[in-house]
């Protein structure tokens, strides 16, 4: 299986993602850069935390504009996994490949610690090696996690399960309490936790594991 | 050409910056403050002297990139 990561000026997490991808896949994921316009034929392409632009204008918002997404919308629409985590989120849903738009934390504090998520649906390649309603343990470090979406888009999301983790304690006052969701194909999952800090005992748990393991099962 | 776009919160959209410097205006003494909404503001100049086409232009950016409109208003304004 093959995978990639993309990376954006100021996108910080990708060491993290590219050793996650490689312990529990064998292989070493293609690292591409935001000014290339193709992508290398993968299975499963992976949007990284960090700090694209330093967050200018709105988080996610100028790397969602950038040659590379347009790449990335074509093979989501053809059925390619895509992961955005964190920033990776924000811009999914900056560049419309996922609905709504992260805000500010709603107590303003930037918020790096361990929180609580529960599987809200296990019908997708990211989630299926969980049980619905697991409770799992996962990092979160960020600022604008803060998840907004209008009530009817909200009410589609919950209609059509794509709701995929719910925070256990809201830490930063998202909407619905909603800490990751799905593409209405269900092939793009967009997340503020750190899944890929969790895959092996050294990081303290296992929690993350099944999510990377579920994935690259999938295109396996 | 010079426009400016102003970018502001929908009605509704929780803003936790804008209740942050309310408090803060209040902490300074400023009394009889109702609510504090904050937004941007883009300066923009515009080659040309088509006002029309610029404010054509300008929106489209507007919608583009300057503002989320999931979240956020814009105006576009031709100042001079």
């Amino acid at each position: 299986m093959k995978s990639a990561v993309v990376v954006f000026p100021g996108s910080n997490r990708e060491r993290d993602m590219i050793a996650a991808i490689e312990k529990i896949s064998g292989h070493r994921p293609v690292t591409v850069w935001h000014g290339d316009h193709d992508l290398p034929k993968v299975d499963l392409i992976v949007i990284p935390g960090g700090f694209s632009y330093g967050d200018y204008l709105r988080s996610g918002a100028i790397a969602a504009r950038e040659p590379i997404m347009a790449a990335i919308a074509r093979e989501a629409e053809r059925g390619v996994a895509v992961l955005g985590v964190c920033n990776g989120f924000q811009i999914l849903c900056e560049a419309g490949l996922l609905p709504g738009v992260l805000m500010r934390n709603a107590g303003l504090k930037f918020i790096c610690k361990e929180v609580h998520l529960r599987v809200e649906t296990t019908a997708s390649q990211f989630t299926n090696g969980y049980t619905k309603g697991q409770v799992i343990r996962s990092p979160v470090a960020h600022g604008d996690g803060n998840y907004r979406a209008d009530d009817e888009t909200l009410k589609r999301l919950n209609d059509e399960d794509r709701i995929a983790f719910r925070y256990v304690d809201n830490p930063n006052g998202s909407i619905d309490d909603i800490a990751g969701i799905l593409s209405e194909k269900r092939n793009v999952l967009g997340m503020m936790p750190h899944p890929e800090n969790l895959i092996e005992p050294l990081n303290g748990g296992l929690d993350g594991r099944p999510l990377f393991e579920a994935a690259l099962k999938a295109v396996a | 050409m010079k426009a400016r776009v102003t970018v502001t919160l929908k009605n509704g959209v929780l803003d936790p910056q804008g209740k942050a410097i309310e408090g803060a205006l209040g902490s300074l003494g400023f009394d009889g403050i109702a609510s504090v909404r904050q937004g941007k503001v883009f300066d923009i100049e515009v080659e040309g002297n088509d006002a029309g086409k610029a404010k054509a232009e300008l929106e489209a950016m507007a919608a583009r990139l300057l503002a989320n409109t999931v979240i956020e208003n814009y105006r576009v304004e031709i100042v001079g």
